[in-house]
């Protein structure tokens, strides 16, 4: 008997009752989740930046507005997800109605990190509400103010029978685990990934995996390097790197790399003044393991822009490495921080070859003027997604699936692909109890004329003249 | 250093040259698998025959117009399938260029079982072919003559850098498994369904299982007892019971179980005879082990219908099983075999409390002449990807019992809209 024990039952019964399949329930859920956003907006955004020192513009860009978005599109969305989806038929199934039936699983785990504590576990569980099913959430212990609010403001939102938030640490994570789920949906790193999905065996559970890696970023020669470091920067900097998507090295021409210097050394100043330290726009560090973690990997190669820290304050500088070779750690280990690591090669071949030597990422990104190029890169590598001449974009338009592939994850989710994922997809053939002369042609005493006659009707194309 | 160390590595190989990605390969493929039926098409018969006495018919119906009807599905639509798919855009992205590629995993490994050895490993061949991908397979070893073909005969027809198979039994497998694999497909029982999902966690592998359970056939007092009965019969028999997706007990009233029983009793006799044994239309039971196995459960309830069975033959008659308990053996693992077990409840609501108490199954059946029956007059088939993508195309099972693809060329989650 354990903490948990009380909880998984009590949802399972709640799920057994059927209180969440009608339509009119899910939408009050989502709505609930829409009013837990907008009436306690200045409590996350004071939370975000207790935990990770969020400014307000990053809080409302990557994690309440994202979250909200998704409330809103799946309340847009619901009846038409939840529809029976009419399936083509052959010629034997002519008269049948035969669809696939969108269900729930049943009792959904979701476990959340703690770089985008709000995002990370609210768009899944729109998904998971959507599509009918009772949800334990597990939020991390590591961004504590969110945690907080969720373990203690969420859940009056929520109807208290079908969703609970469990709390703890990797110890409780894992008795948690021990228990059945039917659908386990977790965020974070691969090594623990490994762990979630050899649990989830035990008891057969689908799982859905959002997991990191080192993404890689190709600058061509053709190209503006103030343009390409800004986005760099950006996309490097936001959050102080901390995020799964970032770009997290980049390969480029020792030519480039020396326009590309004085470019990134403007966009930091241009974004975060002289002394980013003293920036309202600059995040912190979650905690002293990552802090010191980092400040190892300033050591890698050569500092060719910012590289202080202060471990008062978790502060690392937004920060340039050169010189990097393969095997140091900034270039073997997800940086997920303020460093981006600059390597060079001779060829975009050279650049294909190191990426493709490397497990897979969750996002590659390819810059340059010439589309050809960014469609080679694209085309000779495969990653969970990809973005030219830009970083992460391809995660904020909800039409396209996010997810990893390899090392970096399986499954994915955002907007209707999140429906999807907490669905079990049911194949249904409605038959009449009539008409059963017809199926004399496949009863035994078998004959070869029957056979043929079966045959001919069993194909797909069939089908296709005949509804013309 | 194992025997498949070697094979992984070619085949990765190949994979990494690039050999897979173009059509025109793939279609070359494909175009190897449909000839590879079509000229062994009596050496095939002849297999399944050998290994589980299945009749021409039902290995034409059920393995080789199945397998080869995948691969002319694919072949129509491979072009299509593999274009990019063009998204919505919001206005941020209005100028930009959005859409999902369909991508090869890499080095995908298949392993089937015996009950349909032919159709259970080329189906997923023909995906895992479209989709790009090197395949290494894993036939059973228990179907030994199908084994012994796609072993010495398929190869010629693939090109072999990119496609091998891997013989052997649990221990191989075992060792097979300890490769990184970048998709594995397996059928087969849950009990080994979990030792793979396990394996494959070590290498966050993704992987479908489809496996098997005990599937419900509810049975309404408003139907045609005849037309039940052959609809039960023919679907429980073929294959000697060894389907996955067959009706594997029914819940009916007692009223509806005495109108029930001899209808089966007409239908079977119609099908196979006064001497089952001697039909050329029944099949038997793959092995041993199993043919004891299916005995043991001879003796649950009592026996209504046959209940003969002969070792020397592998043969159990199609059998029906009366009075059984809940927990009763018979009641208890799937029986993939000739048996079906009648258990009878007092209404609709205690059936479905049945089924719902138990694990979920792979199909589940209900017969009504109402549409209205909660349950639905449905053959529901439960196909399920462990790691569902919005791009993966459940089966949509044709009232015959076995599975056919859909031709939709647009994924479901891009209908709407």
């Amino acid at each position: 008997m354990d903490a948990f024990e009380d909880t998984v039952l009590r949802l399972r019964e709640a799920f057994s009752s059927g209180r969440t399949q009608p339509a009119a329930f899910r939408v009050a859920q989502l709505e609930g989740l829409g009013r837990f956003l907008q009436e306690n907006k200045q409590l996350l955004q004071d939370a975000l930046a207790q935990d990770l020192h969020k400014s307000a513009f990053e809080s409302e860009v990557s994690e309440i507005a994202i979250s909200q978005g998704e409330v809103d599109l799946a309340l847009r969305n619901l009846r038409a997800w939840m529809k029976d989806q009419k399936v083509p038929k052959n010629l034997v199934t002519q008269l049948d109605s035969a669809f696939i039936r969108k269900e729930p699983f049943g009792l959904v785990l979701i476990i959340a990190p703690w770089n985008y504590p709000l995002n990370l576990i609210l768009v899944p569980l729109v998904g998971a509400i959507a599509a009918g099913n009772c949800v334990v959430l597990k939020p991390s212990e590591i961004s504590k103010s969110i945690e907080k609010i969720l373990a203690e403001v969420l859940p009056r939102y929520l109807d208290q029978s079908c969703f609970a938030v469990a709390l703890g640490g990797p110890e409780e994570t894992a008795r948690l685990l021990e228990h059945r789920f039917d659908y386990i949906f977790f965020t974070g790193n691969p090594r623990v990934g490994k762990i979630v999905m050899a649990a989830a065996a035990k008891h057969l559970t689908p799982v859905t995996l959002e997991l990191g890696g080192k993404n890689p970023c190709y600058v061509d020669d053709n190209c503006d390097p103030q343009t390409v470091a800004n986005r760099l920067a950006w996309f490097r900097y936001f959050n102080t790197g901390q995020t799964c998507v970032a770009p997290d090295y980049v390969l480029c021409s020792s030519d480039m790399q020396e326009r590309l210097l004085p470019a990134l050394q403007n966009a930091i100043t241009r974004f975060y003044g002289d002394d980013p330290q003293n920036s309202p726009n600059l995040g912190r560090i979650i905690n002293q393991k990552h802090f010191k973690r980092l400040q190892e990997l300033l050591s890698c190669g050569r500092v060719a822009i910012g590289g202080q820290s202060d471990e008062s304050n978790l502060y690392i500088a937004p920060t340039v490495l050169v010189d990097v070779q393969e095997m140091d750690k900034v270039m073997q280990e997800e940086v997920f921080g303020p460093i981006l690591p600059l390597m060079t090669v001779r060829s975009l071949d050279e650049a294909i070859d190191f990426i493709n030597r490397r497990e897979k990422p969750l996002a590659l990104y390819a810059f340059s003027n010439n589309s050809q190029v960014v469609k080679q890169v694209l085309a000779r590598t495969s990653s969970g997604g990809f973005c030219g001449n830009d970083g992460f974009m391809h995660m904020t338009l909800a039409s396209l699936p996010f997810g990893g592939v390899g090392a970096s994850g399986m499954g994915s989710y955002h907007g209707k692909f999140s429906f999807d994922t907490f669905s079990h997809h049911r194949a249904c053939l409605l038959r009449s109890p009539g008409m059963e002369k017809i199926n004399d042609l496949r009863y035994p005493p078998y004959s070869s004329r029957n056979l043929r006659v079966l045959l001919m009707a069993m194909e797909e194309r069939s089908c296709s003249c005949t509804l013309l």
